[in-house]
């Protein structure tokens, strides 16, 4: 058959990785990622609207090892998403389509992302309760 | 062969206007969602470790009331959109790429009257 000879779409197996494809299927697993998170600040508001009990176990939850964990996640999810969203949208405007753009703003994207994740967390731990 | 030309022959077939609103919704929604969010991160930032009296002062004042129910009524819209995108891509069964369609919706819709309704107690006192 004809049919036959006609180019698959990529097969996940053998398929090599790039960085353009990566972080465009990370944009899809980030966005994942941060709808469960809604969850996060559903509970977190609730725990506020219930009363101060709510609220001190909601704090003593997520400032728990595995609440910081969670939340250091969602932070980097957050910013990845964020960032890589913005590269989008001036895709969507029409700019950017060089191949080698297209690799730099993708490298500035997760640059961005390590930065802002990192930043967020020092100031987070040296607040006070911060647990640092 | 006939001799209608092809906009003759779909017109009247139904609107082509709404065909890219949530492409659009979604694109609306994400520029929202820029500022909001860094406002978001910025703001939980600053009440690390704050006790429930100062969080709940902080929803209170009207304009921190007004942007966090911007923020969740743009990051639910463009949650769902999102995720719809993402099962009509990926889940095949069409009884089950619909049903998913739905329960999202309402899920949404749902998370999203919660959050802005607690948001609203803890600024209007309860």
């Amino acid at each position: 058959m004809a049919q036959d000879k006609r180019p698959l779409s990529p097969h996940m197996q053998v398929y090599r990785w790039q960085l353009t494809s990566v972080l465009s299927i990370t944009h899809r697993g980030t966005g994942i990622l941060l709808t469960l998170g809604t969850l996060l600040l559903v509970y977190w508001l609730l725990a506020i609207a219930a009363g101060p009990g709510a609220y001190e176990s909601a704090q003593a939850l997520l400032g728990s090892w595995l609440g910081k964990a969670v939340l250091f996640l969602w932070t980097l999810a957050l910013y990845y998403h964020l960032c890589n969203g913005i590269r989008h949208l001036f895709w969507d405007a029409g700019f950017g389509f060089e191949l080698k753009t297209v690799y730099a703003s993708g490298m500035a994207v997760v640059i961005a992302t390590v930065v802002l994740t990192v930043v967020t967390w020092i100031i987070a731990m040296s607040m006070p309760g911060g647990g640092a | 062969m006939t001799p209608r030309t092809p906009v003759a022959r779909i017109r009247g077939l139904g609107s082509a206007k709404e065909g890219v609103r949530n492409w659009w919704m979604q694109r609306l929604t994400a520029v929202a969602l820029v500022p909001l969010s860094l406002w978001f991160v910025v703001s939980i930032l600053s009440m690390v470790g704050a006790d429930h009296a100062t969080v709940s002062q902080w929803i209170g004042s009207p304009l921190v009331t007004v942007l966090l129910i911007l923020c969740i009524v743009a990051l639910f819209y463009h949650a769902q959109l999102g995720m719809q995108e993402i099962i009509e891509d990926y889940v095949h069964t069409e009884w089950l790429k619909v049903t998913s369609g739905i329960v999202l919706k309402f899920a949404a819709i749902l998370l999203g009257i919660v959050c802005a309704v607690a948001v609203l107690k803890i600024s209007l006192g309860s």
